[in-house]
């Protein structure tokens, strides 16, 4: 026990352990992200879909909650981590160039840190939105069937402009985030190899544009009045 | 050719560095940039300065100890190959060039261009070796070996440790580099008893030495004088996992 203990210890405390967490915390993630857009995507279907998808959710709160915990440890870890992972970088690299340039870094990697703190604040925005339900009456939502009427309470909440851009805006950021990540995980994971590469990016920006898409179809089509009661 | 040059001047490790301007008249088409070089200290020679200190020795490309990051790229932007292996026509007729060392905390500066890699050294001493003898060639040849897996332990070994990699990361990180040394005494018969041992200590020395954390960014492969791959890093981080786990359970 106490050498895996330590044998954990040591590896985090590496550059690739580090890595490895924030590659695995950061695919939990990923994964979490489709589920979670699938389900948001029965608003399409009416009403009564979404109303009763959220409801089924919520008549399990044990395993909501041990979803929900993962989901928060998942994120605190890989947010803490990269933390750390770019400070000890700033300080290794010490002086930088006066001459700069860069040969092949993509945007998106080099701007990992700045679409992150944006998906961070988005995320807490979010869930002060629609989970905490701050600020506005969304709790006295009830549908006839006497479920939380989700369905109302994302039509008004999407129909307030702002609201719908920032979400707009920052799924834009998660997509580029995911356009580096999501191939980055099979580097750091050591699961790819130059043959199985340039499939794997494709899948990661489609994957990328897929979240987006679907994402955003929802306050668009709202916007466009195209959902609404 | 007739350039300027805006090269870095430090007196010491612990002196303040800056860039100075050189003007580079009557430079021939066909020097080779450090014979650029050579030329420009002659001249500083001669009118009593103190020359441009840079690294240089076999200047064909095979040892490594040319450096140099030319306008913000290691070796220069010209592809595969080294500092000492680039040539004045690839530049233009009054083009400024800016030279400074390789960056990273853990190359030191030593003097001008001149940086310690001795980090790398430590790196290979902590576990890029065969402990037993291995014989002569006669002994390579009587052991079979695919021609693939021997083909692509020989691309890892044409790392020549140059530290281009490290210069290049905007983290300076030396995953390239141990990840080539790695993949190439891993994948042989001779380095594989010792394989756990040797990716635990070598990652464990290169995070003492103070190299940054690879962020997949590739920097490194672009500007690698030998064409290492990146996918050599995606082996390392496998089989740094693997090897923690092994040891872990015991
Ligand atoms: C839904 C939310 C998020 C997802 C799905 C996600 C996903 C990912 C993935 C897959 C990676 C690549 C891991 C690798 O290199 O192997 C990554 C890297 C990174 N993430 Fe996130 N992330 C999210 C939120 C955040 C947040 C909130 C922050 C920061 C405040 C952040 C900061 C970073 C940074 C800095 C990296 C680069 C780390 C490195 O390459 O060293 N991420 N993320
Ligand atoms: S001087 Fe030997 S590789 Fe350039």
């Amino acid at each position: 026990m106490n050498l895996t203990a330590n044998s954990f210890i040591k590896f985090y405390g590496s550059s690739i352990g580090k890595k490895v967490i924030v590659a695995l915390t950061g695919l939990a993630l990923i994964g979490f992200l489709l589920g979670h857009m699938i389900g948001n995507l029965k608003i399409f279907a009416g009403p009564d879909k979404i109303n009763g998808y959220a409801a089924w959710l919520h008549s399990m709160p044990s395993i909501l909650w041990i979803a929900r915990i993962g989901l928060i440890v998942c994120f605190v870890l890989h947010i803490y981590t990269t933390i750390r992972l770019v400070l000890e970088n700033r300080s290794a690299k010490g002086n930088r160039y006066v001459a700069n340039a860069t040969v092949k870094a993509s945007g998106a990697s080099r701007a990992m840190v700045w679409s992150g703190i944006i998906i961070l604040s988005f995320v807490i925005y979010h869930i002060l939105h629609f989970t905490v339900r701050v600020g506005n009456d969304y709790d006295g939502y009830i549908d006839a069937s006497g479920r939380h009427d989700v369905f109302r309470m994302l039509v008004d909440g999407f129909s307030w402009w702002p609201a719908s851009t920032f979400y707009i805006i920052s799924m834009a950021l998660l997509c580029w985030h995911l356009s580096h990540g999501f191939a980055s995980v099979f580097q750091t994971l050591g699961l790819r190899t130059e043959r199985t590469w340039g499939l794997i990016k494709t899948i990661g920006y489609a994957y990328s544009l897929i979240i987006f898409i679907g994402n955003c179809s929802i306050p668009v089509s709202i916007l466009a009045g195209w959902i609404s009661y | 050719m007739k350039l300027t040059l805006k090269v870095w001047r430090q007196h010491d490790a612990s002196s303040e560095g800056k860039i100075e301007t050189y003007e580079a008249n009557d430079i021939p088409q066909e020097a080779s940039f450090l014979e650029m070089l050579d030329i420009v200290n002659n001249e500083i020679i001669e009118n009593g300065g103190d020359p441009i200190a840079f690294d240089h020795d076999c200047r064909e490309g095979i040892c490594g100890t040319c450096s140099l990051t030319i306008n913000g790229v290691p070796h220069g932007k010209e592809s595969a190959i080294t500092t000492c292996q680039l040539h004045m026509r690839k530049f233009s007729d009054g083009d400024t060039i800016f030279i400074e060392p390789f960056r990273a905390k853990a190359f030191p500066v030593i003097r001008d261009l001149v940086v310690d890699r001795s980090s790398f050294d430590r790196i290979i001493e902590s576990g890029g070796y065969v402990s037993i003898r291995t014989g002569s060639a006669v002994d390579a040849n009587s052991m079979p070996i695919q021609k693939d897996t021997a083909d692509t332990a020989f691309d890892a070994a044409t790392c020549i440790g140059c530290g281009a990699c490290v210069a290049a990361c905007k983290n300076a990180s030396a995953m390239l580099f141990v990840s080539a040394k790695v993949k190439h005494l891993n994948s042989l018969p001779q380095g594989l008893p010792e394989k756990d041992k040797r990716v635990l200590k070598m990652v464990e020395q290169m995070d003492k030495e103070g190299f940054g954390n690879c962020t997949n960014q590739y920097e490194c492969e672009a500007v690698c004088p030998k064409s290492i791959k990146s996918e050599f890093i995606s082996e390392l981080n496998r089989q740094y996992a693997t090897a923690t786990v092994k040891k872990a359970i015991g």
